[in-house]
């Protein structure tokens, strides 16, 4: 009962970005979406985020129609969007708080949530700090926070290592794969790059807006009897990363 | 939705409107140049050329600067409201808007708290110029100016959500220059904010009626009245009229993958 997605279709004009799309997040998991840029990935992250409005199948998360009860929905969601969305001019504090009163939490109630995530990811020194000042991968760090302010169930994370160096990226993927073995957060984690993804994630290759395979990544490179995710990858669209 | 959770997240959206409008205090005193110089240098040199009979609101002759104070504070209602409504369409799929509408508050709440929001901060600049031109010399009766204040509101309210909705249906107004240019100055223009409409109507029949017609005579004229401390029934009831069927469209037209598919 985590995201269910049934024949999903859409397109944008006569294009179409994601056709007859069946999927299903492992509940608890590090949930991988594969696939090189233009494969759909940010236009499923906009259906699934309510940006864009359902045109063909259905999308229910945590057992709620996204159609049909959007509030309930949202309230189980946090994401992470591909481009910053944070206020650069406004402290790391102002930032949280604006999110938490989006989702009816005052700041009183919000100021306990916001100490618990910045500790986690080291950064409660920098509360009153700028945005602006902080560097790339602690920004990830503080939109991450963010999103996870109103404790939800499913953390949806749209490329979230773009542009980072690969220290940081690697620290990034382990921080959320902690998340998800402390908390039991289900997380779908949209990426190009092949090495983040791990032997026992559930994956999902996308691709010109088709899922081509789904299944752990292990077992994907077993049945395809490739050596790694990379290959198969290769192999199974043609594309090199 | 409960009322609290309403009223919390109506609280967040103004807080962080003013903690912006607090960081850019370059752009408050740029905003505020554009009427200033229509007071000081345009109404200045124009008082000699335009003579104005006794008209309502006000009780004696007046000056021509004293004419155009309304018009001049609905002018900066209207380039703030264009200039919100137009970058919550073109930010919609990304930065701050992909925030908002990621809540779970119902949209057209979101959308409505956030343009009351920017109509209030609004106020904070109609109110820094009303102080400017009070030094100028342009004085309305103390209390107009705490009477006024429902009337800038409602102004405010109608211009972003007329706003709102043509930057939503309107492909081609893609940047705030389209806007200028064929909604910000016809509106302007063609409106009682620099001229009384019996003397547009002297000039021309046409160009009377067209700026009768214009929702923004009708939210100079509110503003005029109010300032002087009455009401002006007409325009009370365009204005609110019009505001309401332009919030319903501009919340039913902002729908982001409506109208313009991706952009």
């Amino acid at each position: 009962m985590s995201i269910e997605i049934s024949n999903l279709s859409f397109s944008y004009g006569s294009l179409n970005a994601l056709q007859d799309i069946n999927l299903s997040l492992q509940e608890g998991r590090f949930n991988a979406l594969l696939g090189p840029n233009g494969a759909g990935k940010s236009t499923l992250f906009a259906l699934l985020t309510r940006l864009y409005a359902l045109q063909q199948g259905e999308i229910t998360i945590t057992g709620h129609s996204i159609a049909r009860h959007p509030a309930q929905v949202m309230r189980k969601l946090g994401v992470v969007f591909q481009q910053s969305t944070l206020d650069l001019d406004l402290s790391v504090a102002q930032n949280l708080y604006y999110h938490a009163a989006l989702h009816g939490m005052s700041k009183r109630q919000a100021l306990p949530r916001i100490t618990e995530e910045l500790a986690r990811f080291d950064l409660s020194a920098r509360l009153h700090d700028k945005v602006r000042s902080l560097n790339g991968g602690h920004r990830r760090r503080v939109e991450i926070a963010r999103a996870l302010l109103h404790k939800p169930a499913i953390l949806l994370l749209d490329e979230p290592s773009v542009g980072l160096d690969p220290a940081t990226r690697e620290s990034l993927n382990l921080h959320i794969r902690e998340l998800c073995q402390e908390q039991q957060l289900t997380v779908l984690w949209a990426t190009h790059l092949m090495e983040e993804v791990q032997p026992d994630d559930p994956v999902t290759i996308l691709f010109r807006g088709k899922v081509l395979a789904s299944n752990t990544a292990g077992q994907l490179c077993q049945e395809h009897q490739c050596a790694d995710i990379s290959t198969l990858f290769r192999s199974l669209t043609g594309v090199t990363e | 939705m409960t009322l609290r959770d309403a009223l919390i997240c109506f609280n967040g959206l103004l807080q962080r409107e003013l903690l912006r409008f607090v960081q850019q205090r370059s752009r408050f005193f740029s905003a505020l140049v554009r009427p200033l110089l229509w007071l000081v240098v345009f109404a200045s040199g124009f008082r000699a050329a335009l003579g104005i009979a006794i008209i309502e609101p006000y009780e004696t002759y007046i000056t021509y600067e004293v004419y155009i104070v309304p018009g001049l504070c609905a002018m900066i209602i209207l380039f703030n409201g264009m200039q919100s409504s137009l970058s919550m369409v073109y930010d919609r799929e990304m930065g701050s808007m992909r925030v908002l509408l990621v809540s779970p508050m119902p949209r057209p709440f979101l959308l409505l708290s956030k343009l009351l929001a920017t109509s209030l901060i609004s106020l904070l600049q109609v109110y820094g110029f009303l102080l400017i031109a009070w030094f100028w010399g342009v004085e309305a009766p103390l209390w107009g100016y705490l009477t006024a204040l429902p009337a800038f509101l409602m102004v405010a309210m109608m211009l972003s959500s007329i706003g709102l909705f043509i930057s939503a249906r309107i492909k081609q107004l893609e940047n705030f220059a389209g806007v200028m240019n064929f909604v910000i100055f016809p509106m302007f223009f063609l409106s009682s904010a620099l001229y009384p409409l019996w003397k547009m109507r002297e000039a021309s029949e046409w160009l009377y009626w067209v700026c009768a017609w214009n929702p923004f005579s009708h939210g100079v004229e509110l503003i005029r009245f109010a300032l002087y401390q009455q009401g002006n029934s007409e325009a009370l009831m365009i204005v609110s009229g019009v505001t309401l069927i332009a919030a319903v469209l501009a919340v039913r037209g902002f729908q982001p993958q409506q109208g313009m598919g991706k952009r």
